[in-house]
């Protein structure tokens, strides 16, 4: 049975489970997008590099989340460190396939004007190539987001799972209410956390929903 | 719009001096290689490269904004090799008009057809006037186009966006490559008299590139037909290239309707007008009648107050006595004007019940005539045959010109 007592008597742990929650996924999808960002840009200057690059993520992204954290326990302990490079890594094929789509996706002769009418390489890519790869560098950060809520989850075997903590000493303890409320809390924070991005991106891809009239 | 406000008549020569484009066998998606290419392009002329694809026409073009470096050779700007001048600042003075236009989608229309002036650091008030300038320019209400997305837009006023955007910074010189090549034929031929207007206020120094000969005639003062291989077959006026192909290539890739095609580079001003016997609206049917009769031809035509066409009245039909009425002048022919081409008016009278074209001014007030006979007569005088035989008989080793 849900108990109202107990979830009223543990609002200030809820509250500080979920802003555990959130760091979590917030550091994780941020440093996995710059490492990204990083390696993709790699990726478009030297093309040879994106067999390994990519395989290495794929490889990354098919180790099985409890034994990632159960291996790099040894390694770096029951530690944020070790909850990160987990999380990290999970985000890595994602958002390096969105990114580079994103990219390959600007088209040729948009690029081609560009040159002849006197961008420089720096400039074109800034405020020509970015904002166009954007819709999909953005559709990648949701997917990459929602992915690790809920990897954020399994976490809690080494002690950093922010709201999977609260499931899973209610799992320990026998405590229904505990195991449904951090469930629904997790599912909620991936809704909001989903659509969150997904309006943040339109606002700032004002063209993309501009269709012909 | 006045000229003024937009043409300070800037304009430079181009020169390509002995220029060279290879490419390395094997090479894949290679351009089209240029062979020795030499040819001068006065200012504020239009110079047309046309030829089947592969002929180095497109990469001709790119070694004039250095999108493409030649091998070896020289394209002089004003004299000035283009390979000595800082390959960005070169670029944003020179308007680049492509076939898939390239029109930037995150931007609004406002902000694409000001891309180079931003590019030059303009103030934003100079650009927004700058930009209302051009969408004008181009026939596109400013209010309604300056927020739109250019996805919102069709094709025909995407290209003309392309042109608002390459005129942006006034720059003298204009590549245009295929520039109409991706909208419809109706479309097409609009945006290519617009632009042709235009560049007689503007009086731009453009290269345009095009594998459509009768574009290519049209646009160009001068034409240089390319053959494959990048080598230059023709350089002359239109006209000279119809007249007087310079070889079997040149006669085939123009056609074996050349005479056709000379048609719609004459216009009725090239002609001597028929004077039209005339009477207004009101006049005396008798005296009307004794003119009609001692002329040629064999109608009347009936005119307004302002001297504006109203219709024929064969001779025969003319009442002996009363006054002119307007419903009288029953059966109309074609109204035209001194820039109507002499392909389009023969068109015209081929379908019309007196077959002799109106030639109307401004205000459209009656100046003379045109028949089907004069324009066979003008054809006749102006004919040059070539000295080989050219349509006739296929040739042995005949290749298709492919249009790419």
């Amino acid at each position: 049975m849900i108990r109202g007592d107990w979830i009223a008597s543990n609002v200030p742990a809820l509250i500080d489970a979920t802003f555990d929650h959130v760091i979590l996924t917030v550091v994780a999808v941020g440093v996995g997008l710059a490492l990204s960002f990083a390696l993709s840009i790699l990726i478009y200057r030297r093309r040879s590099l994106s067999g390994a690059i990519i395989g290495v993520a794929g490889v990354l992204y098919t180790i099985p989340s409890l034994a990632l954290f159960a291996f790099l326990v040894p390694f770096t302990g029951l530690s944020f460190l070790s909850a990160q490079i987990g999380l990290v890594s999970y985000t890595l094929l994602i958002l390096i396939r969105n990114i580079l789509a994103g990219f390959e996706g600007v088209p040729d002769d948009v690029v081609e004007a560009a040159d002849g009418m006197g961008y420089g390489r720096a400039r074109r890519f800034v405020s020509v190539e970015l904002p166009l790869a954007l819709p999909l560098i953005v559709a990648g950060i949701r997917i990459a987001t929602v992915t690790t809520i809920g990897l954020v989850m399994v976490a809690a075997v080494i002690g950093q799972g922010g709201l999977g903590q609260v499931m899973v000493r209610g799992f320990n303890f026998r405590n229904d209410t505990a195991v449904y409320t951090g469930a629904v809390l997790i599912v909620a924070l991936a809704i909001v956390a989903d659509v969150a991005l997904a309006t943040a991106g339109r606002l700032v891809t004002p063209w993309s929903r501009a269709r012909s009239r | 719009m006045t000229a003024a406000q937009v043409a300070h008549h800037r304009a430079s020569t181009v020169e390509f001096r002995n220029v060279t484009k290879r490419y390395e066998a094997g090479a894949k998606d290679t351009p089209g290689a240029v062979n020795d290419l030499s040819l001068e392009v006065p200012a504020g002329r239009i110079c047309v490269l046309v030829g089947p694809s592969g002929c180095g026409k497109t990469t001709s073009l790119k070694m004039v904004n250095r999108l493409i470096e030649p091998t070896s050779g020289q394209i002089l700007i004003d004299g000035q090799d283009a390979a000595d001048r800082d390959v960005i600042e070169l670029r944003r003075g020179i308007g680049y008009v492509i076939q898939q236009v390239g029109l930037f989608p995150h931007q609004t229309i406002g902000e694409n057809v000001v891309t180079v002036p931003r590019l030059l650091g303009w103030s934003r008030a100079r650009q927004q006037e700058r930009a209302e300038e051009l969408l004008a320019l181009v026939g596109l209400e400013p209010a309604t186009y300056r927020d739109r997305y250019p996805s919102q837009l069709s094709g025909g006023e995407r290209q003309r966006v392309g042109v608002a955007r390459a005129l942006a910074a006034d720059p003298p010189i204009m590549l245009m490559d295929e520039p109409f090549g991706a909208v419809d034929p109706i479309v097409r031929e609009r945006l290519q008299n617009e632009f042709l207007r235009l560049q007689e206020e503007l009086a731009k120094t453009i290269l345009f590139v095009t594998h459509d000969i009768d574009e290519a005639i049209k646009m160009g003062d001068l034409v240089a037909v390319m053959q494959t291989g990048g080598i230059l077959a023709q350089f002359a006026e239109p006209a000279e290239i119809l007249a007087s192909p310079a070889s079997e290539f040149v006669a085939r890739f123009v056609g074996a309707d050349r005479g056709l095609k000379r048609m719609s580079l004459s216009r009725v001003s090239d002609l001597e007008l028929r004077r039209p016997i005339t009477a207004k609206v009101g006049d005396v049917c008798s005296d009307a009648r004794r003119r009609a009769l001692a002329d040629s031809f064999a109608y009347l035509l009936l005119v307004d107050e302002a001297n504006r066409p109203v219709g024929w009245i064969g001779e025969d039909e003319i009442p002996t006595e009363g006054r002119l009425t307007e419903s009288m002048g029953e059966s109309m022919s074609p109204l035209m004007d001194r820039r109507t081409t002499l392909k389009d008016a023969l068109s015209m009278l081929l379908d019309a019940d007196v077959q002799a074209g109106i030639v109307v001014d401004r205000t459209g007030a009656v100046i003379g005539l045109v028949t089907a006979d004069m324009i066979a007569d003008w054809m006749r005088m102006t004919a040059v045959e070539p000295d080989f035989d050219s349509s006739e008989a296929p040739h042995p080793e005949r290749t298709e010109v492919v249009e790419a």
